[in-house]
């Protein structure tokens, strides 16, 4: 057994674990630099009361499991996808009947002081399902019926999140479609999905004619760019000029339209607030009832993002130092310690400190994209992208929320947001890569 | 494994969408941390909070060191809404005296001011009695109702209010005027002594920048402090005036209507200056304050008028001494000159009358100025006017209005309060213009015995008798005789250092009046004022005037004046007291101004004196016309009192001896009190209706 060990330490990937643990320990600091307010620290700490404590508890958990993961067999993984998928498609569902309401989510378990969000946790099964799925030698992803099979894998489970009111978890499963394209997907699917993404955000976060004028830039540019072949398929000139007239048409005509019409002003304002604007709507269209619930949303999201971006913005350069900072230290910024944790890092420490974190957060990215390029087997190489796929949308989602590039949805930032459940199961999410990583010869299946 | 096939290039994508997310993650950060200053003005603006932290005032000082004006703190309730709890309503509302219908109105407006987390004041300066019934009760309410202490001005002495005046809330009229030099919320001094050292008694205001979060609540200092700045608190004033010798005048005018100046001729410091109906100061400070002000306002009397510095009196006889001086020095008269008064001046028509008829009872300056013949100082004044050097009266009369001003008449003296009246003496213009360019001597004759178109202020016939007694300088009146720790701000008391010469009057002349002046009190007209072991040198005044009453013009009862300094020897007082429609100068003026000074410079009053004081005191002197329009006004402020439902019993507002008057004094005044009264409700209620009747002054008002 001796030689075993040697070559399971050898083998782990230790680049991977010292990123772990600069970003759980930066989560940790900055939870305490926005909870804390005692004068006794180490009372505070020990007595477990407060956040930054349990926390660190968590923490602590997690790296217990995590080790015990790397400790155990790779096959333990590919032999129980399936089972884990349907633990949790079970999960899920039984939260249905059983769920506690916690802050207008319908997503959360409660077993005694233990709080459990399936929808959270499932992401980690989903992400072994796929990969096995994919892993069958009788898989071709180009195949419509692979397709449709990985799709309902991904989509089941995100179907469920929607259900429970939580969009935004639901959104995250969308990610694992980069697998999907690693695998052999037609990468149009992922061009068209992209780019309607940007059509929307544009369409909320910049003026019509403005985006009028750059859809039809970019459209002369494509026409150019395309002028030889072109003359060979007539059919690419309709293409793009098609694309040209939806994409106009979309943000021109059709979201006017349907906003005007079809939506209430009040879930008109929502959506704009979300992206922290104001409604470009006529008042006088607006009941009192829509006007006190417009308030009402302001109050709460467009809020969010306004505090969240002036906490970050007067950051400056080097930012004020740690617990210095005096937006996330106030309480001006809500849900500071969960969703708006990078709030604390863009005040305390500036640009520079942002920056640093983004690098960080890049570097993990790339070196799981390494990792999953040098697998054997091809569950491993799947999983490794379902993990990097996740965090990166996280990390896109949750950066660009709190500095007004994105919708407001209530997505963790991986490894450093407050929160059990989430620092749990991305922590095993990471120690399954890497013991996976360290059987990076074998072929699992 | 036919996948494997996109290995390399899908993964380059892969990790080029990546960089790119970052990418543009990492622009957006540097735009909104690097390139937006204007989040850190939000972030300061959101989190700190820049509080003003306000110095005592000044306080001041009478001669002796007594404070007349001090600082003391009285205790608002607060209420912090968001930490209330339901046990608390029965015991507040016993303790305030309110109702819960009271108590949920207080509580709704003050979540309306000030939001549910910050304080606002439930019940602004509470009573003595309340304010312990609450602090030894401060655990049952505590932290939802808290009492803090707020500092007001005090008067112990309950007196010179006109004087010192009063600090207000600033307006955005002040605002704009001063440059936003004050900010919403400060309080300054408005009026008096308050107003003119208003730099002096501000003090430095500090600045303390101070932590809040989210609810407004403040957290601590911001970094340490170190951007604090200390208040420093206001300097003190140091005054001439003695508080006991005010408190007396004020007593006797608190149901008359006049004026007291009284001066210290070797400095110009005032010792007392009183304007009567006077009111206590202290109604101006703390919680009824507004309230207070109004009824104030709204009083016809003006009691908030300083009538001392701007009554504006025909001065009668009391202006004789000053047209001896100026005939004596003209060189028309020397102090032996006499004149054949049989009882009137007869060289100017209608005969202008005289007390006296004997004969012999102006037969030199010295027994006339006693006497006060009427046609001696009518024909001296003719004689100074006239005199064959000038060539015509326009040059006389020029020349005369000349010393009429060196002796402080019709200009302002530059007392150290705001809004000073500066009297009246016109000039030749008026009368070629009131007389078509003819006109002579006996047009304007009365100048000579104080009346026609001469009117002062009490504060100028008091300095008129420093610069007799100091024979020929005086210093401007002032309160202030030094300010504590000064240095700079001493330059405001350098206006009152200079000596201001009068003329070059010779001492003789000066001392043929003084002469004169002494036997005014020990053989003349004011032997009422005579005291024992001081040489008082005095004059009496009785000035005819006129009012306007119901469309008509009334001659009403004359003006007493005295005017006086002692010991004539080395003068220590000089005095000017005033009683408007009160009759002869002797009869209550003189013995107002007997008291002060044998107060002022025996320290005390001999107990046979005392009586007189009580008599004066009681005496109640107001025209019926006037008498009747308070009793109105009262009760027309018992009626919106009683509609506004304050108060059960209908009293008015500070119950106190009050007088109300329509006068503006010295000038004509319409009275419609003669008309039956209208029903209360038709009268519009205020001061509207009550204070237009002043005329401007009419240019066809000589007797």
């Amino acid at each position: 057994m001796m030689p075993k060990k040697i070559d399971t330490q050898i083998r782990t990937d230790w680049v991977l674990i010292l990123l772990y643990f600069v970003l759980a320990g930066m989560g940790v600091m900055s939870i305490f630099a926005t909870t804390l307010n005692t004068e006794n620290v180490w009372q505070g700490f020990l007595s477990l009361r407060t956040d930054y404590s349990r926390q660190s508890l968590f923490l602590l958990l997690s790296v217990v499991a995590g080790t015990l993961i790397i400790l155990t067999d790779s096959k333990v993984f590919t032999t129980t996808a399936y089972l884990a998928y349907g633990l949790g498609i079970l999960l899920m569902l039984l939260v249905f009947p059983f769920h506690t309401e916690v802050k207008g989510t319908r997503s959360i378990l409660r077993l005694g002081s233990f709080q459990l969000q399936p929808a959270e946790v499932c992401k980690l099964f989903v992400n072994l399902a796929l990969a096995k799925y994919i892993a069958r030698t009788e898989t071709d992803i180009r195949l419509l019926r692979d397709q449709l099979w990985t799709a309902a894998i991904i989509l089941l489970p995100a179907l469920l999140s929607v259900l429970q009111s939580e969009t935004g978890l639901a959104l995250v499963y969308l990610a694992f479609f980069l697998v999907s394209y690693r695998q052999g997907m037609s990468s149009l699917v992922l061009i068209i999905g992209a780019s309607l993404a940007a059509l929307g955000i544009a369409t909320l976060l910049l003026d019509p004619n403005l985006l009028a004028a750059l859809l039809t830039a970019i459209a002369a540019i494509a026409l150019w760019l395309l002028r030889k072949p072109m003359r060979r398929n007539r059919s690419l000139l309709f293409l793009v000029l098609g694309a040209w007239a939806f994409s106009v048409g979309f943000q021109r005509v059709a979201v006017p339209l349907f906003f005007e019409n079809v939506l209430k002003p009040y879930q008109v304002q929502r959506i704009y607030s979300t992206v922290g604007r104001d409604m470009p709507i006529d008042p006088s269209r607006m009941t009192a009832e829509d006007i006190r619930r417009i308030e009402d949303r302001k109050k709460a999201t467009s809020y969010n993002v306004t505090q969240s971006k002036i906490a970050i913005g007067s950051g400056g350069w080097t930012g004020k130092g740690l617990l210095k900072g005096t937006q996330t230290r106030y309480d001006f910024v809500p849900e500071q310690r969960t969703d708006f944790i990078f709030c604390t890092i863009g005040e305390g420490f500036g640009f520079l400190g942002s920056a640093a974190l983004l690098l960080v957060y890049l570097l993990m990215l790339w070196r799981i994209v390494q990792l999953a390029e040098r697998q054997r087997s091809v569950f491993s190489t799947c999983y490794a992208y379902g993990v990097a796929s996740v965090i990166f949308f996280h990390v896109m989602i949750n950066i660009g929320m709190t500095i007004g590039l994105v919708p407001v949805i209530g997505i963790p930032l991986p490894f450093m947001s407050y929160g059990g459940t989430a620092l749990l199961t991305f922590s095993i999410m990471l120690a399954i890569l890497i013991r996976l990583d360290v059987d990076r010869n074998a072929v699992l299946k | 494994m036919a996948n494997l096939r996109y290995t390399e290039p899908r993964m380059n994508v892969i990790m080029a969408i990546l960089c790119t997310v970052f990418g543009i993650l990492l622009v957006r950060l540097f735009f909104l941390q690097v390139l937006s200053p204007e989040y850190s003005m939000l972030a300061m603006g959101n989190a700190v909070y820049r509080k003003v932290i306000y110095p005592d005032r000044g306080i001041m000082f009478d001669r002796k060191g007594r404070p007349i004006l001090e600082n003391t703190t009285t205790r608002d309730l607060m209420v912090l809404p968001s930490k209330l709890k339901k046990s608390d309503i029965p015991d507040i509302c016993r303790i305030l005296g309110i109702d819960t219908i009271e108590y949920r109105q207080r509580l709704i407006n003050a979540i309306v001011k000030n939001g549910r987390y910050r304080p606002s004041v439930f019940e602004p300066t509470l009573s003595v009695d309340k304010s312990v019934k609450l602090q030894e009760n401060a655990y049952l309410f505590e932290p939802g109702f808290y009492l803090q202490e707020r500092p007001i001005r005090t008067y112990p002495y309950h007196a010179a209010a006109q004087i010192l005046g009063y600090i207000g809330e600033v307006d955005s009229n002040i605002l704009r005027r001063t440059n936003y030099f004050y900010q919403m919320g400060d309080y300054l001094g408005l009026n008096g002594i308050e107003r003119y050292y208003e730099r002096v008694l501000m003090g430095e205001r500090g600045v303390s920048y101070q932590l809040r979060d989210n609810k407004n609540r403040i957290m601590g200092a911001y970094e340490g402090g170190q951007y604090d700045t200390a208040a420093r608190a206001g300097k003190n004033l140091r005054s001439y005036l003695d508080i006991d010798i005010q408190q007396l005048a004020e007593r006797f005018f608190a149901n008359k209507l006049g004026a007291v100046v009284a001066i210290e001729p070797s400095t110009g410091g005032i010792i007392a200056m009183a304007s009567g109906p006077t009111y206590d100061p202290n109604q101006l400070t703390g919680g009824d304050r507004r309230r207070n002000f109004s009824y104030l306002l709204s009083d016809t009397a003006r009691p908030l008028f300083n009538r001392a510095i701007k009554g504006q009196y025909p001065p009668g006889s009391t202006i004789k001494p000053m047209g001896a001086l100026i005939a004596l020095d003209e060189g028309v008269i020397s102090p032996d000159f006499g004149y054949g008064c049989t009882g009137a001046y007869h060289s100017c028509g209608r005969p202008i009358r005289c007390t006296h008829a004997g004969g012999g009872h102006a037969s030199d300056l010295r027994t006339a100025m006693a006497n006060s013949c009427n046609a001696y100082f009518s024909h001296i004044f003719r004689l100074s006017v006239d005199k064959p050097a000038y060539k015509n009266v326009q040059v006389g009369y020029d020349r005369w209005k000349q010393y009429a001003n060196a002796f402080g008449m019709g200009t302002r003296l530059g007392v150290d309060l705001p809004s000073e009246d500066k009297g009246m003496i016109v000039d030749t213009s008026f009368y070629n213009r009131l007389y078509r360019g003819v006109w002579n001597s006996c047009n304007n004759v009365f100048l000579g015995i104080g009346q026609g178109e001469l009117t002062a202020t009490p504060l100028q016939m008091a300095n008129l008798m420093c610069i007799i007694a100091n024979k020929g300088h005086y210093y401007t009146p002032h309160f202030v005789s030094s300010i504590d720790s000064g240095g700079a701000a001493d330059t405001m008391l350098a206006p009152f250092r200079i000596r201001h010469e009068v003329t070059h009057i010779s001492p003789k002349a000066y001392e043929a009046v003084q002469l004169g002046m002494q036997d005014v009190v020990e053989r003349g007209t004011a032997r009422v004022a005579r005291l024992q072991g001081i040489s008082v040198a005095a004059k009496t005044g009785t000035a005819e005037n006129y009012g306007i009453i119901h469309g008509k013009r009334v001659k009403l009862d004359d003006h007493s004046w005295f005017v006086a300094f002692a010991p004539r020897e080395a003068p220590r007082i000089a005095i000017a007291v005033i009683v408007e429609n009160a009759g002869f100068g002797a009869t209550w003026a003189g013995p107002i101004a007997s008291l002060l000074i044998e107060k002022y410079l025996t320290d005390s009053l001999r107990s046979e004196r005392l009586a007189e004081v009580e008599r004066i005191a009681a005496k109640e002197i107001l025209l019926p016309v006037i008498k009747q329009k308070r009793k109105r006004m009262d009760s027309l402020w018992r009626a919106r009192l009683l509609g506004k439902g304050l108060y059960a019993d209908a009293a008015p507002p500070a119950p106190r001896p009050r007088t109300l008057n329509l006068q503006s004094p010295g000038r004509p005044v319409r009275l419609r009190a003669d008309t039956p009264l209208p029903p209360a409700r038709s009268l519009p209620a205020g001061r509207g209706h009550l204070a237009t009747p002043l005329l401007p002054l009419s240019s066809k008002r000589v007797p």
